[in-house]
């Protein structure tokens, strides 16, 4: 009884100031909503604000160096710390030839890798497979490098170098030529192409995924093999969604710093050679850094990383504008 | 005395002291009805509301009022607008981006579209359910209940004691008390369909609200759970007037007191459910009533 | 082409794409069983209680590094975490709007950028300014990193949540912000944490940004403000170095990191099934 009694004098006390409330513009709420709403937008804010700020600090910081050498710090061969002399040739050239090198080595395998879950692998096997495919994107690059120092370097040096060498004989060539003293050009592309796998494998996997069934029908129909309905049928379809998975990798093989700081050398010098050593732009910033002698050395090593940051910008955006078309249809 | 004679006066006893407090209770819901403005008449009148998305006019010059005590129901074919029309008495229409009103909604006497008025004040008083249960997957069945108390101004909020009785009082007038009485902590997620939306009637009616829209609740129920909601819904009208949007003619006639037909966002008829539905006095109203579109 | 010719191609192109996918998957084994039989010898009781031994000597552990990841993580959560649930929730809220559209564009920029640039960007603001390496600086860098990974997955998972679960609270009488907050955030709280987490293995295995701002310390030191040992560091110093102890404890090392990044990318993925089952008749 008493039940009844609290919860009718509730009511009724509260339906009165509720009456009289609902008149009131509630002034609480809708400046709740106010703050809410300009939280939420600055911490959205905080993001363009976070990229202009390291793009103005990296650019700032490397200015002394590029305005010094001007277009030489990029053309440049000699990177010379105690005499002040900064070419970053040789960096450039090792970032964009150990990446196209590890693209040439992923990219068949992705495509292939991708090619076997989206068409012929039984049931049973396209998820185990797919998942230790992407679980290679999961492990660090420490890792990478460490089992690259320890394992894969060793292996090149004691027998892959050799086999190019003398067993085929074509040590003379300049593609095999030179010491061989295992951290190299090669390794460094053989790391980044495990690395970089995963990455064209998933987008090529969705790409054709996404290609429609009637295509694929359409082909048999006539009368294609299963290879010939894929090359025919499926893959120009998907070819720029593939493209953009590559270009993807691209940019990851661009920034990427410990596997390859790990196993290149780090040493400034352009060569031939896959067995020689070389160095990145990314290696040559975590190799120097903490050791950097003198302003200009440091503000060197900035300038590297802010045309590094355009390189990887600029790579990523075409990527995703490559995948982005992609899914509007057709290659 | 004897012991039966005492038997009977403390029988007397009881009698009275239940009489006294089922009039205490009454009187209370009486003053809140009148002390909220409530006239025997008209709870809510609307004046040739017009409801807009974007450019699209979806209701178009609507006039009707809905009196207290009563179950009015809205019915139409789909896309005639009466979901939209139902929304717009409680301000929900205008959460919708591009959504636009004109016209008057007279709740209580004042006007809830005027500038002075919080759109959150009116849902307060004007709860409504809608028609896939939508209990909060993270509350417990209690909390869900709870849920419209927590948001009351500091000073009016119900302490735990009087909010444990107020979630009791709710689940029992949705008929769901029984049901869930043990297990009020439980998760209102695992329960089943029919209960999902009892519990959202429930919900709903925690605040004590003057006015409960339903749109088309029992559209995806079950008929066993359809049903119970109907007598829910019978049951409940004359504590709270009741507005109730269907697809269902034959649930319209069941429950309702006065029926509203819509066509392409226009009220064509609006009457005593009876009447309309026995003699209807537009042609587009009884073909729609005697099947031949919608 | 004969016919005969065109099924041997086939055959032959199927066969290969059989042998890429083996291929594709050998390097993993290869690299795990590696790391389990090197790492697995080292990891004892020692590892994880002793600090580092002595140039050349045996016997040294990795506790201050295994910490001083869990405080570098901290701090990068304080900064990831806010900042990506916020403009998460602005971008799941304001979907079409054009600033919408800009902002997560440059969340995908950020999230491209090498963490090496972000290793100079935190030095340049944090250890130049003040002289010293630190592990804020370490959290900043790693904090910027775990933004676009946090934003991402907050607007997904309140994107999951249904319209009519906002409606409800609304029609309650609730505020938007408070239907925004104590409704809709809530409920997407579960995936939210799941991606927290996968943020959380992908920053705790990176080394780069850790290089001259963290910088690693030979000593126990949990202070915000001085350098900091972090696991994967640990590892890259003792893995270039020419000492076969310390080659042994970077595998262990690398095999607990490892570890940690996959159980927790597995747990989270495994948790991020459907989440909001309203129940069924």
């Amino acid at each position: 009884m008493d039940h009844s009694k609290t919860e009718a004098a509730w009511s009724a006390s509260s339906a009165r100031k509720r009456s009289a409330a609902i008149v009131v513009r509630m002034g609480g709420s809708s400046n709740g909503d106010r703050v809410y709403r300009w939280v939420t937008t600055g911490f959205a804010l905080f993001i363009p604000i976070l990229l202009l700020l390291i793009a103005a600090e990296v650019f700032v910081a490397g200015w002394p160096a590029l305005s010094k050498f001007g277009i030489g710090f990029f053309t440049g061969t000699e990177w010379d710390p105690v005499n002040g002399r900064f070419g970053a040739a040789p960096a450039l050239f090792g970032t964009i030839v150990s990446s196209l090198l590890a693209l040439i080595l992923a990219t068949p395998l992705a495509v292939g890798v991708a090619i076997f879950l989206s068409e012929f692998a039984p049931r049973w096997i396209r998820r185990p497979v797919a998942f230790l495919v992407d679980l290679l994107a999961a492990i660090p690059s420490v890792v990478y490098g460490l089992w690259g120092i320890l394992v894969l370097v060793p292996v090149l040096r004691e027998h892959v170098m050799p086999f190019f060498k003398e067993t085929l004989r074509l040590g003379n060539l300049p593609l095999f030529s030179g010491p061989s003293y295992g951290p190299s050009m090669l390794a460094a592309a053989c790391i980044l192409a495990i690395m970089v796998l995963p990455y064209i494998s998933a987008v090529s996997r969705e790409v054709l995924m996404a290609v429609p069934r009637s295509q694929r029908e359409a082909a048999l129909a006539l009368g294609a093999t299963r290879w010939e309905m894929i090359w025919d049928a499926v893959l120009p379809f998907a070819r720029s969604g593939i493209i953009g998975g590559v270009i993807l990798g691209l940019g990851r093989a661009l920034g990427e710093t410990m596997a390859v700081t790990m196993v290149i050398g780090n040493r400034h010098a352009i060569s031939a050679s896959l067995f020689a050593p070389g160095y990145t732009m990314a290696s040559v910033i975590a190799n120097e850094f903490s050791e950097a002698t003198n302003d200009l050395h440091v503000s060197a090593l900035m300038a590297v990383g802010a045309a590094l940051f355009l390189v990887t910008v600029l790579v990523n955006v075409i990527a995703r504008w490559l995948v982005w078309r992609t899914a509007r249809g057709g290659a | 005395m004897g012991s039966a004679a005492i038997e009977r006066d403390v029988e007397r006893e009881f009698e009275r002291e239940f009489e006294r407090d089922v009039a205490t209770a009454s009187a209370s819901i009486a003053m809140t009805r009148e002390g909220a403005g409530v006239g025997a008449l008209a709870c809510l009148a609307v004046e040739s509301l017009d409801a807009y998305f974007g450019a699209a006019r979806v209701v178009r010059g609507v006039t009707f009022d809905v009196r207290a005590g009563e179950v009015t129901a809205i019915i139409g074919p789909s896309g005639c607008g009466k979901s939209t029309l139902l929304r717009c008495l409680n301000r929900m229409h205008e959460t919708v981006p591009t959504a636009r009103v004109e016209g008057e909604v007279r709740f209580e006497g004042r006007d809830i579209y005027a500038s002075a008025v919080s759109a959150i004040g009116v849902r307060r008083h004007i709860g409504m359910v809608f028609q896939r249960p939508t209990p909060f997957p993270t509350m417990s069945i209690r909390d869900n209940v709870a849920a419209g108390l927590k948001i009351v101004p500091r000073g009016e909020r119900p302490d735990r004691r009087a909010t444990g009785e107020i979630v009791e009082r709710a689940l029992r007038r949705a008929a769901l008390w029984d049901e869930v009485k043990d297990r009020l902590n439980g998760s209102a997620v695992a329960l089943s369909g029919g209960q999902q939306q009892r519990l959202c009637i429930a919900r709903a009616l925690a605040t004590s609200p003057t006015m409960l829209l339903l749109d088309e609740p029992t559209a995806s129920l079950d008929p066993i759970s359809t049903q119970r909601v109907e007598e829910l819904v019978y049951e409940l009208r004359d504590q709270v007037t009741i507005v109730i949007v269907t697809h269902n003619m034959q649930q319209a006639a069941r429950i309702s007191d006065r029926t509203a037909f819509m066509l392409s966002g226009e009220l064509v008829e609006y009457g005593p459910t009876n009447a309309m539905f026995t003699t209807p006095s537009d042609a587009r109203t009884e073909a729609y009533i005697t099947g031949r579109f919608g | 082409m004969s016919l005969a010719r065109r099924r041997a191609i086939n055959v032959v192109m199927i066969t290969l794409t059989y042998v890429a996918a083996i291929i594709a998957t050998l390097p993993l084994l290869f690299i795990l069983l590696h790391l389990l039989r090197q790492g697995a010898t080292a990891v004892n009781w020692n590892f994880f209680t002793r600090m580092p031994a002595p140039t050349g000597e045996s016997g040294g552990g990795m506790a201050n590094a295994i910490v001083g990841t869990g405080i570098i993580v901290l701090l990068a959560s304080a900064l990831g975490l806010p900042v990506g649930i916020g403009a998460g929730l602005f971008l799941a809220e304001n979907r079409r709007a054009r600033l919408a559209t800009i902002v997560r564009f440059l969340s995908d920029v950020l999230n491209g950028l090498p963490s090496i640039v972000l290793g100079i960007f935190a030095w340049q603001l944090v250890v130049r300014p003040f002289k010293h390496f630190s592990a804020l600086a370490g959290g900043l860098a790693l904090g910027a990193m775990m933004i676009p990974l946090v934003t991402r997955a907050t607007e997904e998972m309140i994107r999951l949540v249904p319209v009519s679960m906002r409606e409800a609270a609304l029609a309650l009488g609730y505020s938007k912000w408070r239907a925004s907050l104590s409704v809709v955030l809530r409920t997407a709280l579960p995936g939210i944490v799941t991606g927290a987490l996968m943020a959380v293995a992908r920053i705790a295995g990176e080394t780069a940004p850790l290089i001259f701002t963290a910088f690693g310390n030979q000593f126990w030191s949990v202070s915000p403000t001085q350098p900091i040992a972090a696991l994967p560091l640990q590892i890259y110093t003792y893995a270039i170095s020419p000492y076969d102890d310390w080659h042994a404890q970077a595998w262990a090392g690398a095999l607990v990191l490892l570890g940690f990044v996959l159980v927790i990318s597995l747990a989270a993925r495994f948790a991020t099934r459907s989440r909001f089952g309203l129940g069924g008749d």
